[in-house]
């Protein structure tokens, strides 16, 4: 037995209930009488909702196949061997289940000395190797491929990525160092560092062409007939493939200098992952590809014993599957049909609520208003925003006309909402406004329709609690940017029905909107822990340490964006609101700050001017700022809030807001944007000791989120 | 309004190479539609002076027009071998002469003016869709004798065909069948067949077939080659206890499919497309349909006449070999020998396949080839045997015709 095929027997023994991919080998008899082909064929024998995956046994199922075609190759019995998927997939990459059952730094190498050693063998074959990207191919499945001599991809491939990186990780199985040197660094730092911490964003077929990586683009039809004559052509001399010449020179630098300046966009030097794939990037300029996977191998290594892979795996676990079958959701064949849906208020949130309304769920929806000149910009904003979709060729015109069509603004709620089975408010935040909208709504709307309210922090259960029937209320929070943030935190009354908490969840698939149950508690789950968080920051800035101090306090978590800029965007006199609600509720854990009262009373709008480019503290503001005299550090500030959020999470489990702490991460992760890293909050707070020092207990088991013990 | 009738043309066809129906069979896991779509994509592929908005029709026959040969194949298969949507298409059924069928009434109508150039082709996935599935006779068949019990199972009316014309033994059908084996691999040897197939990826995920995973389909799995009248004699006879018709002297189940180019000749030149043949005549006509292997010959009367033609200004012949009885039965008729070097130059389906709807093309792809290597031949005939006691006889001319200065 090889060594790589121990290491690998090694490493399945650890994961045994690997989802195998088989690598079946089979020989063709190549076009124009180019000669006798094998092809390898990557199958785990499920359909396409089961990708293809590396495990340590597929590895080892690669490498036996590979035995054969090198022993077939060096005996001159095949003239080239070829690498391609099932139906609709290559082959997505390593299994991160097997990653995830990981407990020691040299299990960890293995995994990536095992890849590198099966690979690897493609381009060093006695023949020519090809790759046909057929369809998805993530991480280790893109990487596969590039240890190929040659390479064609599909137009009707969905998806490529190296997703490494979004995750946690590098792309550590030749990724790094082989696609710098494929289609230079800054193609490559796009690839692997850009795209990665764009959302994971994907590649289409005709991209992957056109960055390079392919040497040939064929349609999807007949892809690898097509793939197979060319490579036919190929071998036969009568096709060259031919390849730019990279730069590396000063561009290379420039490149990795450019991923740096990404980097620090999105993660804030906080999580290690972009930095060491960017590190290898810089390496690989010299092209020694040998050094290149041993420095893949240790960043893999090390990121894999790291809380924050664990973290990132853990949050994608999350959104993809906790966040698809939300945690106390009634049985959905309990949710009722939304035939119509009516919008009280014509607002900006009102109209925004109600195109996203339309555009999903394609029913008629109606607004309603206290005048008829409110109701017609209501509805003339959802027209224009149809408008700007068909001109960006997001819809086409007939879709245009339907949807038009569909919505309507009158002033008479009683002929609005006669028919409508969802209706939802979002008038002004004030408990006796929206118990009256809700009453006025009931006496005209059919007996079966739920009543949702977008309140972000007042008593779903109060304002239910005029009405005939109650039961129908839920709460329905949406995240301001509504198109943008996927969250939706659905409250549940105390007397809110199954029936209506059901449709409700029924609504928000829909909308496509990722649902958490809520309880009715003040301020639900994100704007509770986001009002303590931050008010946290303004105790200490009230108190006297330096606006600049306390925003730097919390730059090593690597939040989209620093306390007071958060602030701003959700606006002081909206963040000053929450913190008055939650005050009320919570008096001795939320206090509302008098400098924030200041600058909201003021007319600001902000705390910062950004005259230079860059935020600087509003004179304005300084001015109106009267501060204390306990001059905290960095640390001490971040100690302070963060054992701040660890208290109120803590409580919040204990109140039942939500039903585990893995609900507070979906929460923070789609409806703030708490980076994967982070694996929204309390992986962190678990690692970092934060939990134990306050709670006397971690929030998750050991191996969730974690390395397991 | 005046209306001119005009001369059709055969551009070009191409085929998949043919499988064995069954799960061992080479196309066991590969869709109907996707052989057929593979097909019109070749054609386009090798003809670039058509322009797919030109394209009038898609008529593509399937036997079975269920599950993966449904849905209008003729429209589906146009979208997903992505022609523009502004093409139509729709299917045809005449059984094994569906592809003729798709030439013959696209062509009827491009001479009428209607079309300027159309795809006709067929497929059958016997594997997929055995002869049969789903049919549901009505019972008049029975109750009134409307027809013998055996018209419904091919290989009794090849039986009953030997019945009618007793000097066709086993034997003669055997030579027959291993004439036209040794035909085929010659044809293969002078890479005859292979430049009109279309290479198809076929997918096997069951290890009884052979190797599994992707493979690549580039010849006839039917084929075989050295096949001696000892192999055939001992066959079974599964139509009947002492019979003749055995699967080695008849074509058999298989998977596969054609497609073709027919266009009025004016479109053809000034497009620069190429014109292989050029129709001269066709005819269709019913026999009883317990000896429908005898249909190829009042169809060819029919179709002479039409043409004022007579046999012997027939140079080549491509008959579909259903069965080799069927084959000879024409032969005697016409006075032709079993060995004629005019007839099935090739080889024909007994060593290529037969699937069902598909062949017609297959043979106009053939006799098209022979009539650019021999311009001394003025007229050739496409024939098959159609099953419920049809023929269906397509005439053609070689447009590459020398004169006869052979």
């Amino acid at each position: 037995m090889s060594t790589t095929a121990e290491l690998l027997k090694g490493a399945a023994e650890l994961f045994p209930d690997e989802v195998v991919t088989q690598a079946h080998v089979r020989h063709l008899d190549l076009p124009f009488g180019a000669g006798r082909f094998a092809l390898i064929t990557l199958d785990n024998g499920f359909d396409h909702t089961k990708p293809t995956t590396f495990g340590p046994q597929s590895l080892a199922n690669l490498d036996t196949a590979l035995d054969q075609v090198e022993k077939e190759a060096a005996d001159g019995e095949i003239v080239g061997v070829g690498i391609t998927g099932k139906p609709f997939i290559f082959a997505v990459g390593a299994d991160l289940k097997g990653v995830e059952l990981l407990k020691e730094h040299k299990d960890a190498l293995a995994i990536g000395k095992g890849g590198h050693e099966v690979f690897k063998r493609l381009s060093k074959l006695a023949v020519p190797t090809f790759a046909y990207y057929n369809g998805a191919a993530m991480g280790g499945g893109v990487e596969v491929g590039l240890h190929c001599t040659y390479r064609t991809v599909s137009k009707a491939l969905p998806a490529f990525s190296l997703p490494e990186v979004f995750l946690g990780l590098v792309p550590g199985w030749g990724g790094c160092t082989l696609l710098p040197n494929l289609i230079g660094a800054d193609k490559a730092v796009q690839v692997i560092i850009e795209n990665s911490l764009n959302q994971n964003k994907q590649l289409k077929g005709r991209q992957v062409f056109e960055l390079g990586i392919a040497d040939a683009l064929f349609e999807g039809a007949d892809f690898l007939e097509q793939s197979l004559l060319w490579t036919a052509q190929v071998l036969k001399g009568d096709i060259e493939v031919e390849r730019p010449v990279i730069d590396r020179g000063e561009a290379w630098d420039q490149a990795v200098a450019k991923g740096r300046f990404i980097a620090d966009g999105k993660v804030h030097g906080a999580a290690p992952a972009a930095y060491r794939a960017l590190d290898i990037i810089a390496a690989a300029k010299n092209g020694d590809l040998q050094q290149g996977y041993d420095a893949e191998d240790q960043a893999l290594a090390d990121l894999i014993m790291g809380g924050e892979l664990r973290a990132g795996i853990y949050a994608f676990n999350l959104v993809q599957k906790r966040g698809k079958r939300p945690a106390g959701a009634p049985d959905k064949s309990l949710a009722r049909p939304v035939t119509k849906v009516g919008v009280v208020g014509a607002g900006l949130m009102a109209s925004q609520l109600a195109l996203l309304f339309l555009r999903r769920l394609e029913v008629p929806v109606v607004l309603t208003d206290i005048d008829q000149e409110r109701v017609d910009k209501g509805v003339g904003y959802v027209h224009a925003e149809i408008d700007k979709l068909l001109g960006k060729g997001r819809i086409n015109q007939d879709k245009a006309n339907r949807l038009k069509a569909l919505v309507t603004g009158v002033l008479d709620k009683a002929e609005g909402f006669a028919d409508a089975d969802f209706v939802i408010e979002a008038v002004f935040e004030e408990i006796g406004v929206k118990q009256q909208v809700f009453a006025e709504v009931e006496a005209v709307a059919p007996a079966h329709a739920i009543f949702a309210t977008n309140t972000s922090s007042l008593s779903v259960t109060e304002m239910a609690s005029k009405l005939k029937h109650p039961e129908r209320v839920v709460g329905f929070h949406f995240f301001n940017p509504v198109a943008v943030l996927p969250l939706l935190e659905i409250v549940r009354g105390e007397k809110t029905d199954d029936a209506s908490l059901a449709t409700a969840f029924a609504v928000a698939k829909k909308l496509k909107k990722t649902a958490v149950l809520v309880k009715d508690a003040p301020a639900f789950v994100v704007n509770r822990i986001l009002t303590r968080f931050m008010g946290e920051i303004q105790n200490v800035i009230d108190e006297g340490t330096p606006v600049e101090v306390a925003e730097k306090a919390v730059e090593p978590l690597g939040l989209p964006m620093s306390p007071l800029v958060l602030l701003e965007l959700v606006g002081p006199a909206i963040g000053l609101h929450v913190s008055e609600t939650l005050h009320g509720a919570f008096p001795d854990r939320f206090k509302v700050s008098p400098n924030l009262k200041a600058v909201v009373e003021a007319g600001k709008r902000g705390f910062y001017v950004y005259d230079s480019g860059k935020p600087e503290l509003d004179p304005e503001v300084a001015a109106l700022l009267k501060q204390g005299d306990v001059v905290l550090t960095e640390e001490q500030v971040r100690a302070r809030v963060l054992d701040a959020v660890a208290q109120e999470i803590g409580l919040m489990l204990d109140e039942g807001v939500v039903a585990e702490a893995q609900d507070i991460d979906l929460c923070l992760i789609t409806g703030a944007g708490w980076p994967f890293h982070l694996g929204g909050i309390t992986p962190y707070l678990d690692r970092e000791g934060v939990s134990e020092r306050v709670n006397g207990k971690k929030f998750l088991a050991p191996g969730v989120a974690s390395v397991p013990a | 309004m005046p209306r001119t009738v005009r001369d059709v043309v055969f551009v070009d066809g191409v085929r998949t190479p043919f499988g064995k129906a069954g799960p061992k069979g080479i196309y066991h896991e590969t869709r109907a539609d996707d052989l057929v779509v593979k097909a019109i994509r070749e054609l386009l592929r090798r003809n670039p002076g058509l322009d797919p908005k030109k394209i009038d029709e898609v008529a593509i026959a399937a036997t079975t027009q269920i599950g993966d040969q449904g849905l209008t194949l003729g429209r589906t298969a146009g979208i997903l071998a992505g022609l523009p949507q502004s093409v139509p298409g729709y299917s045809i059924d005449r059984m094994c002469a569906g592809a003729l069928t798709a030439v013959t009434t696209t062509a009827g109508s491009i001479a009428f003016g209607a079309y300027d150039a159309v795809i006709a082709g067929g497929v059958e996935h016997m594997g997929r869709h055995p002869m049969g599935e789903g049919v549901d006779p009505n019972p008049r068949f029975v109750s009134e004798k409307l027809v013998d019990e055996s018209a419904l199972f091919m290989g009794m009316t090849a039986e009953n065909l030997h019945d009618r014309y007793p000097q066709i033994t086993k034997l003669r059908a055997d030579e027959y069948a291993v004439r036209s084996q040794e035909k085929a691999a010659k044809a293969y040897a002078n890479g005859k067949i292979q430049q009109d197939l279309v290479p198809i990826s076929v997918r096997r995920t069951n290890p009884e077939g052979g190797e599994t995973g992707w493979g690549l389909v580039t010849a006839d799995e039917p084929m075989r080659p050295g096949t001696t009248l000892e192999n055939l004699a001992n066959l079974k006879t599964p139509f009947r206890v002492h019979g003749r018709v055995t699967a080695g002297n008849a074509a058999g189940l298989n998977d596969g499919a054609t497609a073709s180019i027919i266009a009025s000749e004016d479109f053809a030149r000034e497009n620069g497309l190429p014109v292989k043949m050029r129709l001269v005549s066709y005819a269709f006509a019913g026999v009883e349909p317990e000896v429908m292997g005898y249909g190829p010959i009042p169809a060819t009367e029919k179709a002479l006449a039409k043409a004022g033609l007579s046999i012997s200004d027939i140079g080549l012949f491509e008959i579909n070999e259903a069965f080799a009885v069927q084959v000879l039965a024409f032969l005697d008729h016409y006075g032709i020998a079993d060995d004629d070097a005019r007839v099935n130059q090739y080889g024909g389906a007994i060593a290529f396949g037969h699937p069902l709807a598909s062949s017609g093309v297959r043979l106009m792809t053939q006799l098209a080839r022979q009539f650019e290597e021999q311009p001394h031949v003025r007229y050739g005939l496409t024939t098959m045997c159609v099953g419920f006691g049809m023929g269906a006889t397509v005439i053609w001319e070689n447009p590459h015709f020398d004169g006869g200065n052979k």
